[in-house]
C-alpha cells in the first residue's frame, strides 16, 4: 500500500517535467529563425511549397499561438514527432530503429562505468593514502578532464591502425553473414571501442563518488557499535559499510543518465555506430532541426523515466524513505 | 580567505594545475608574437608530419597546426570564462531569489532549476546552438543555459542559512533594503564557495565547447580545438597528429583548471573538505 502510494506520488511529481519539457521543445521551435513550418521541414529548401502550406495546416501554424501549442501537444500525445523530409521517414519509426544500437551502447558503458567504479572506489577508499589510493585517483582526474571522442580517436590510432586489433567504427562486419555466437562475438568486437570512450567518464565520477562515500560512512556511530561487538572489518565493510555507501552512488547514476546520452551522440559520430548520436549528427549537419528537437524529447522524457525507476529501486531499498 | 589561499598554496596538486594554467596564459598572450599570421592561413605543404619545420606537423590544407593550437587556446578560454561567468550572474539571481524571499518564489525558482538539471544537457546545448546558428556568444549561451543550475542551488543553500545569522537579521532591522541586504552583505559571504564551484565549471565549459566544435557546431570563423579535431578526423589514418595534439592540449588545460578547483575547494569550503 504504502509502495503504491510513493509510485503515485511519484508519477505525478514526473508529469510537470514532461509538461516542462513540451512547453520547451514547443519554445524552441518558435525561437528558430524563419517559419515554424521551415524548421519542421526540416530547412531543406527542398520542400515544395505545397508540403510547406501541407505542413503549416496540418501543425495549424496558420492558427493562434495557444492553438498551435494544442495542436503540438495532441501530435506528441499521438507519438506524431513530425516527417523528416531529409531522410524521407517518420521521425518517431527514425527514432525507434535506432534505439537498439544505442541502449545496447549505453547499458553497456553505464553497466561497466558503474561496476568499475564501484569496485575501484572501494579499493581507493579500504587503502586511503596508499599507493593504489593515489593511482586511482590519478587515473580518475585524467579521465575527467579527457574529451570522450579524443579518448575514441586516440584509440582508433592505437588499436585499430596500429596494432590492427579492433575494427575502426561500424556495428558489425558487413556482408560477413555471422551467425550465433559468431556475430555476438562480430558485435562486442565492435562494441568494446566506443563503450570504453562513452563510460571512462562516468567510471572516474563513479569511482570518486564510492570513496567518499565509503569514508563518511566509515565514520557513522553504527560502524563503532559494529567494531565494539567484534565483528571483522572485513564483515563490517561487506555487510554495513558497502550498502549505505551504494545509496548516494545509485541516485547520481540516475541523474547522470541524461549525461550520457549526449555523450553517445559525440562518441557515436567517431565510431560510426548506427544508434540515436549518428542520427543526431547527421541532423545536425543537414539542419534537420525538427528531428534534433525530436531526440531532446525523447531523451528528456527517457531521463524523467529512469530516474523514477531509481527513485522506486531507492524506496524498496530504504525502508527509511518517507514520502 | 587569506588563510585559504595560504592552504590552497600547500597543495602540491594545486599548484601543478596553476603552473600548466599559468603556461596556457603566456601561450594565449604570446599567440600574437610567435604566430602573427591568421591561423587560417596556409602555410606551407599539407600533412607534413611533426618534428620538421613546423613543429606540430601540418593540417590537410597546409595549416600549422601549433599555430591552429595557439589560437584556439584563446577560444576556449574566451568561451570557457564566458560561459561559466554568464552562469554565475544567472544562478546567481536566481538561487538569490529564491534564498532570500523564500516561500513561493524559493519553490518555484527551485522547481525550474531543478528541470533544468534534468534535462540532457548536452542536447539541449546543442539546439540552442543549432536555433541560433554557430557563433561564439550563441556558445558562450548554450553553456551558460546548462551550467547556470548548479549555481543556482549553491547559492540559495547559503542564502538560507545566512539569513537566519544575526548580522543579516541585524542589517534588516536596522532598514536596510533588500538589495543593501543581498549585495553588500550576503553576496560577498558566498564568493568563496562560489569561486570555488564556478572555477571547475570552465573545465566543463571548455569541454562542453570541444564537444560542441567537433559536431561541427563551433564558430566557423574563429579557430577552435574542437574543430581542428574535426578536421583532421577524416586523416586520422594517415596523420594521427592532427587529432592528437589539439586533445592534449584540452586535456592538460581542462586538467589544470580542476586541480585549481579541487586546491581551491578544499581550501575554501572546509566544510566540502572531506568530499
Amino acid at each position: 500500500m504504502r509502495f503504491a502510494r510513493y509510485v503515485g506520488y511519484r508519477l505525478l511529481t514526473a508529469l510537470p517535467v514532461i509538461c516542462g519539457i513540451i512547453v520547451l521543445n514547443f519554445l524552441l521551435i518558435h525561437l528558430a529563425p524563419g517559419d515554424a513550418a521551415s524548421v519542421l521541414a526540416g530547412e531543406s529548401g527542398a520542400a515544395t511549397p505545397e508540403y510547406m502550406d501541407e505542413l503549416r495546416h496540418k501543425f495549424g501554424l496558420d492558427q493562434s499561438l495557444g492553438m498551435q501549442f494544442l495542436t503540438y501537444v495532441s501530435n506528441l500525445a499521438h507519438f506524431n514527432l513530425g516527417y523528416s523530409y531529409r531522410n524521407d521517414a517518420d521521425v518517431s519509426s527514425l527514432i525507434l530503429e535506432r534505439l537498439g544500437p544505442t541502449s545496447l551502447l549505453m547499458l553497456t558503458a553505464f553497466g561497466t562505468a558503474l561496476a568499475l567504479g564501484i569496485i575501484l572506489g572501494l579499493v581507493a577508499a579500504t587503502g586511503r593514502n596508499s599507493w593504489r589510493d593515489n593511482v586511482i585517483s590519478l587515473i580518475s582526474l585524467v579521465a575527467y578532464a579527457t574529451p570522450g571522442f579524443w579518448l575514441g580517436l586516440m584509440m582508433i590510432v592505437i588499436f585499430s591502425i596500429g596494432l590492427g586489433w579492433l575494427p575502426t567504427s561500424g556495428f558489425d562486419t558487413v556482408g560477413a553473414g555471422h551467425e550465433g555466437w559468431a556475430e555476438v562475438w562480430d558485435i562486442g568486437r565492435h562494441l568494446v571501442m566506443p563503450a570504453v570512450s562513452l563510460a571512462l567518464f562516468y567510471l572516474a565520477l563513479y569511482a570518486r563518488l564510492m570513496r567518499a562515500s565509503i569514508l563518511e560512512q566509515t565514520g557513522m556511530d553504527y560502524v563503532t557499535t559494529a567494531r565494539a561487538k567484534g565483528q571483522t572489518e572485513r564483515r563490517i565493510m561487506t555487510g554495513h559499510v558497502l550498502r549505505n555507501a551504494l545509496l548516494p552512488v545509485v541516485t547520481l547514476a540516475g541523474v547522470q543518465a541524461g549525461n550520457l546520452i549526449g555523450g553517445s551522440i559525440v562518441v557515436e559520430t567517431v565510431f560510426g555506430w548506427p544508434g540515436i548520436g549518428t542520427l543526431a549528427f547527421n541532423a545536425l549537419q543537414s539542419r534537420d532541426l525538427n528531428l534534433i528537437l525530436a531526440i531532446f524529447f525523447i531523451s528528456a522524457c527517457l531521463v524523467v523515466v529512469i530516474n523514477l525507476a531509481v527513485d522506486v529501486i531507492y524506496f524498496m531499498l530504504d525502508p527509511r524513505m518517507e514520502i | 580567505m587569506r588563510a585559504g589561499f595560504a592552504r590552497f598554496a600547500r597543495n602540491r596538486m594545486a599548484l601543478f594545475g596553476a603552473a600548466v594554467l599559468l603556461c596556457l596564459f603566456l601561450l594565449v598572450v604570446l599567440t600574437p608574437v610567435i604566430y602573427p599570421d591568421d591561423p587560417f592561413k596556409l602555410v606551407g605543404p599539407a600533412l607534413q608530419p611533426p618534428g620538421g619545420r613546423f613543429l606540430l606537423g601540418t593540417d590537410t590544407l597546409g595549416r600549422d597546426v601549433a599555430a591552429e593550437i595557439a589560437y584556439g587556446a584563446r577560444t576556449s578560454l574566451i568561451i570557457g570564462v564566458g560561459a561559466t561567468l554568464a552562469a554565475i550572474v544567472f544562478g546567481a539571481v536566481v538561487g538569490g531569489m529564491a534564498g532570500y524571499y523564500r516561500g513561493m518564489t524559493e519553490t518555484v525558482l527551485m522547481r525550474i532549476t531543478e528541470f533544468f538539471q534534468t534535462i540532457p544537457a548536452f542536447i539541449f546545448a546543442l539546439l540552442i546552438v543549432a536555433i541560433l546558428s554557430p557563433s561564439v556568444s550563441s556558445e558562450i549561451i548554450a553553456i551558460a543555459a546548462v551550467s547556470w543550475p548548479s549555481i543556482a542551488r549553491l547559492v540559495r543553500g547559503e542564502f538560507v542559512s545566512l539569513g537566519g545569522r544575526e548580522f543579516v537579521q541585524a542589517c534588516a532591522g536596522l532598514g536596510a533594503s533588500d538589495a543593501r541586504i543581498i549585495f553588500n552583505h550576503m553576496l560577498p559571504n558566498c564568493a568563496s564557495s562560489v569561486i570555488a564551484v564556478g572555477s571547475l565549471l570552465i573545465g566543463t565549459a571548455i569541454l562542453l565547447e570541444a564537444g560542441l566544435a567537433f559536431l561541427g557546431l563551433g564558430d566557423p570563423n574563429v579557430m577552435s580545438w574542437g574543430l581542428i579535431i574535426s578536421a583532421g578526423r577524416a586523416v586520422l589514418r594517415s596523420a594521427w597528429w592532427i587529432c592528437t595534439f589539439p586533445g592534449i592540449a584540452i586535456l592538460l588545460t581542462v586538467l589544470g583548471i580542476n586541480l585549481i578547483g579541487d586546491g581551491l575547494n578544499e581550501a575554501l569550503n572546509p566544510r566540502l573538505r572531506e568530499r
